[in-house]
């Protein structure tokens, strides 16, 4: 139940320490910066967009080289590596690579620069290639492709659509012309669509049979050359084996520079850092010599950086308490519940004036997870997972590492009330024990037999639970209502907005359980006493919400009529409480689902074909039955804190905590601090 | 004919219940599921990356039809069409019957609306992927009457089997 303190922080500083200051502000990552603007006779904003925008570029131009590495030699990423997070590198060899950006960046443009080239030249053999193909039915033509004629005949070279055999083109020639006496056809080649033709007459009926030609459907082909077509085509395989060998020279150039993989991934880090560091100059404010600019610190970090910045850089640094409405949030949890924080993140932060139910609803969340994934099996498999997740990958990011924990816990709550529930992969142990060899396995509690009970087989008292579970859950969210009220000295509040209810729910509830009716559900029946004690409570409660629920309005009508529907609100507990049957009920579906798998599999027998599907369907089943339950469970245990117990204090609202930080893609830089 | 029908008709009803419960919680599923999964695919021809996210809501949809098998299977290993052999009488079917129909239709309605809702949270995602957890939510809620039909239905048919 913890926000951090904060404070606003102000720092003075001369204009040459500025590149300094925000270097150390960025690393460190512990304040964040507001917007400050003063423009007047001395101060002025200095427009950074030229630089930003170049940094911008450099850091593309390190991404682009890097794409290109991967195209021509492929990193090997392991299946899991997306929770591997960035690589730190210590401050040396932070300082040594900054030495280098320079060369490293020269590198990055000449493999963009290999890239460009390879693809020009790609380009290139797809023309010629193209080229090739026009050239190909026109290979048994000896003479160019231009070629007109001699002294005394004129040649035609062209092609008719369709297949056509001379016969048929010179029968054509005939039925247009009929004087055309001497014109040789030679068909060069032909296909279903073309007929490439040489046609040669003699120099007087060159006109005639020009006009002929066109009315038959002669074209002259696209394709012109001064060379014979074989000698051509043997001109275009050379371009082509020519680019070939160029672009093999450029995937080798790149190839050869795939040590320098780490440095761009460096370089890329450097000017996205270097862009976004630039960026921040636009919040603060400068005269010619000095800035000025403000923001937000949390208290247990701000001495050390007041200290570090008067002694390196002598600035003036001012600190003062802030708890306006706009001051950011952020929290401070233990281990086991801070994996909470992000579920609570993604509701709202909280505001200022409300307390950090974090710690609370840690404990919640995971026993309600584990309530409805209730099983030792599942819980192990989830828990080892995200255990051996942690150990492996040291690096995780910050957000992914604290989800990962969090299943961590609710893993470990589910194996619990598994054992308790005697669920373990559904009754697994029982089927392979009576399938297999043929024995009733001796009653190993938790595994085949429940700790306490098996919901399965006593539904009602698993219903009786959730719902008790359900009223804590609901009464203590009211609790953390009235601690809200009383630290906002609202003393009034807790009187009418939590103890009344607290007053009409408990005896309801007392005077239910003491009548027969419920008796026979809930297995068990309190004194007729309590229902008085109980009626009584109730109506307490009921007056206090009737007159005083719609205290705002000064219309003693109106109030009464908002009492009214504050007492209706009666019905808002009702579905609370029931909403929490979904415990049993995701519970159950969990345990028989898995039951449901085993039985499957277990129908082949004991043979060994038996073992096998057993092996298929255990394996598929229960991977796909921990699929669908852990989100089932996910969502609704997500569900029943977001709507059943902050409904009745939470409000939120709050703004999250964002430093100005260093937010690079591969790497982080240890400081020593 | 009725006494053929006075041995055998519990049998049949109860497996009737079964097939229901499967049959129309799954055909809400399908629906479901299908809508979301277009609109999930929509999604990643955009942006492949959230392929882990939009599969999420793609899936809530999908446990009506599981809570379906849940109860056809209750019911059939009671009456024993799974396992050991049982005698029915012509009222326990019917009561096995009975007992399948709230989570038969509240699967049924259910699941086609969450996948409505599913597809405009996948929309959401879509714009605001961090937003995430509380497009999560709402879906989530149309669930609620699905589990409390599941519930009705398997606290009925520990009943009948009590009986």
């Amino acid at each position: 139940m913890a926000m951090l303190q904060m404070q606003r922080i102000n720092i003075y500083a001369l204009l040459k320490h500025c590149k300094g200051i925000l270097e150390t502000l960025q690393r460190r990552g512990v304040v964040e910066i507001e917007n400050l603007d003063i423009r007047d006779s001395v101060f002025f904003k200095e427009d950074t967009g030229a630089m930003q925008a170049q940094y911008t570029r450099s850091a593309n131009v390190a991404r682009s080289a890097l794409e290109v590495l991967d195209e021509y030699d492929k990193e090997k990423k392991g299946l899991l590596s997306s929770f591997k997070g960035r690589t730190p590198i210590s401050r040396q060899e932070y300082d040594r690579l900054v030495d280098s950006t320079q060369d490293i960046l020269k590198t990055a443009y000449d493999i963009v620069a290999y890239k460009k080239n390879i693809e020009q030249n790609e380009a290139e053999i797809i023309k010629y290639e193209s080229q090739l193909e026009a050239v190909k039915p026109w290979l048994s033509l000896d003479v160019p492709m231009n070629f007109s004629g001699t002294f005394s005949t004129k040649a035609f070279i062209g092609k008719f659509a369709g297949k056509k055999t001379s016969g048929d083109i010179l029968k054509s020639i005939a039925a247009v012309n009929p004087d055309i006496e001497r014109v040789e056809v030679d068909v060069i080649f032909s296909d279903e669509n073309q007929t490439c033709v040489f046609i040669l007459c003699s120099n007087i009926e060159e006109e005639p049979l020009s006009d002929a030609l066109r009315k038959t459907g002669f074209e002259y082909p696209a394709y012109q050359s001064p060379n014979i077509p074989a000698q051509r085509q043997k001109e275009i395989i050379r371009h082509i084996n020519n680019r070939k060998g160029r672009i093999l020279e450029n995937v080798n150039n790149i190839k050869a520079l795939v040590s320098y993989r780490s440095k761009l991934k460096f370089l890329e880090d450097y000017y996205v850092m270097k862009a976004e560091r630039y960026k921040a100059y636009d919040e603060l404010s400068m005269s010619n010599n000095t800035f000025v600019m403000t923001g937000y610190i949390p208290a247990n970090e701000s001495q050390k950086l007041k200290t570090y910045l008067e002694e390196h850089f002598d600035a003036e640094v001012e600190l003062e308490a802030s708890d306006t409405k706009d001051t950011p949030i952020k929290l401070k949890n233990n281990k086991f519940s801070e994996p909470v924080e992000s579920v609570l993140a993604t509701y709202s932060y909280p505001d200022r004036k409300e307390a950090d139910p974090t710690a609370i609803m840690a404990i919640f969340y995971y026993i309600f997870f584990g309530m409805m994934f209730s099983d030792a099996g599942y819980g192990l498999v989830m828990a080892l997972a995200c255990g051996f997740m942690l150990l492996k990958f040291k690096n995780m990011e910050a957000g992914l590492k604290k989800s990962v924990k969090m299943f961590f816990w609710c893993g470990v709550s589910t194996t619990i009330w598994g054992l308790l529930f005697g669920s373990f992969f559904g009754d697994a142990v029982s089927v392979i024990s009576n399938t297999f060899f043929g024995v009733t396995p001796p009653n190993i509690p938790g595994l085949v037999v429940p700790i306490w009970f098996n919901p399965v087989n006593d539904p009602m008292r698993m219903l009786m639970f959730s719902f008790a579970l359900g009223i804590i859950h609901l009464f203590t969210g009211l609790a953390i209502c009235a601690y809200n009220n009383i630290k906002n000295k609202d003393y009034l509040a807790v009187l009418y907005d939590v103890i009344s209810w607290y007053l009409l729910v408990g005896g309801a509830i007392l005077a239910l359980l003491s009548l027969e009716m419920m008796g026979n559900i809930a297995g068990f029946t309190l004194p007729p006493v309590f229902l008085k004690i109980g009626g009584i409570m109730a109506g307490v409660g009921a007056v206090i919400v009737l007159f005083f629920s719609g205290r705002e309005s000064k219309n003693p009508i109106k109030r009464l009529l908002k009492g009214m529907y504050g007492l209706y609100g009666a019905t808002g507990y009702l579905s609370d409480i029931l909403s929490y049957s979904r415990l049993l009920a995701l519970g159950l579906a969990t345990g028989v689902i898995a039951q449901v798998f085993n039985q499957i599999g277990s129908m082949m027998g004991s043979s060994v074909f038996g073992i096998i599907i057993f092996c298929l369907i255990f394996f598929i089943g229960h991977l796909l039955n921990i699929g669908i339950n852990a989100l089932g469970a996910y969502v609704h245990t997500n569900r029943l804190q977001f709507v059943e117990f902050f409904g009745k204090f939470y409000k939120g609202g709050g703004r999250e905590f964002k430093p100005f930080k260093i937010n690079t893609k591969h790497y982080t830089v240890k400081e020593e601090i | 004919m009725s006494e053929f029908f006075a041995n055998n008709g519990g049998l049949f009803f109860a497996l009737l219940g079964a097939a229901f419960a499967t049959f129309f919680a799954g055909i809400g599923s399908a629906i479901g599921v299908g809508k979301a999964g277009i609109a999930a695919a929509g999604v990643l021809s955009e942006d492949p990356s959230k392929f882990g996210k939009v599969l999420i809501f793609q899936l809530l949809p999908a446990t009506q039809g599981i809570y379906g098998l849940l109860v056809a299977f209750l019911i059939m290993s009671n009456v024993g069409i799974i396992g050991e052999p049982v005698e029915i009488t012509v009222l326990q079917g019917l009561l096995y019957f009975a007992a399948a129909l709230p989570i038969a239709f509240s699967g049924l309605f259910s699941a086609i609306h969450q996948g409505n809702c599913s597809v405009a949270a996948i929309g959401t995602v879509a714009k605001k992927e961090d937003q995430m957890g509380k497009a999560l939510i709402l879906p989530a809620m149309v669930e609620t009457y699905a589990i409390l039909a599941l519930l009705i239905s398997i606290l009925a048919i520990f009943g009948i089997a009590a009986m």
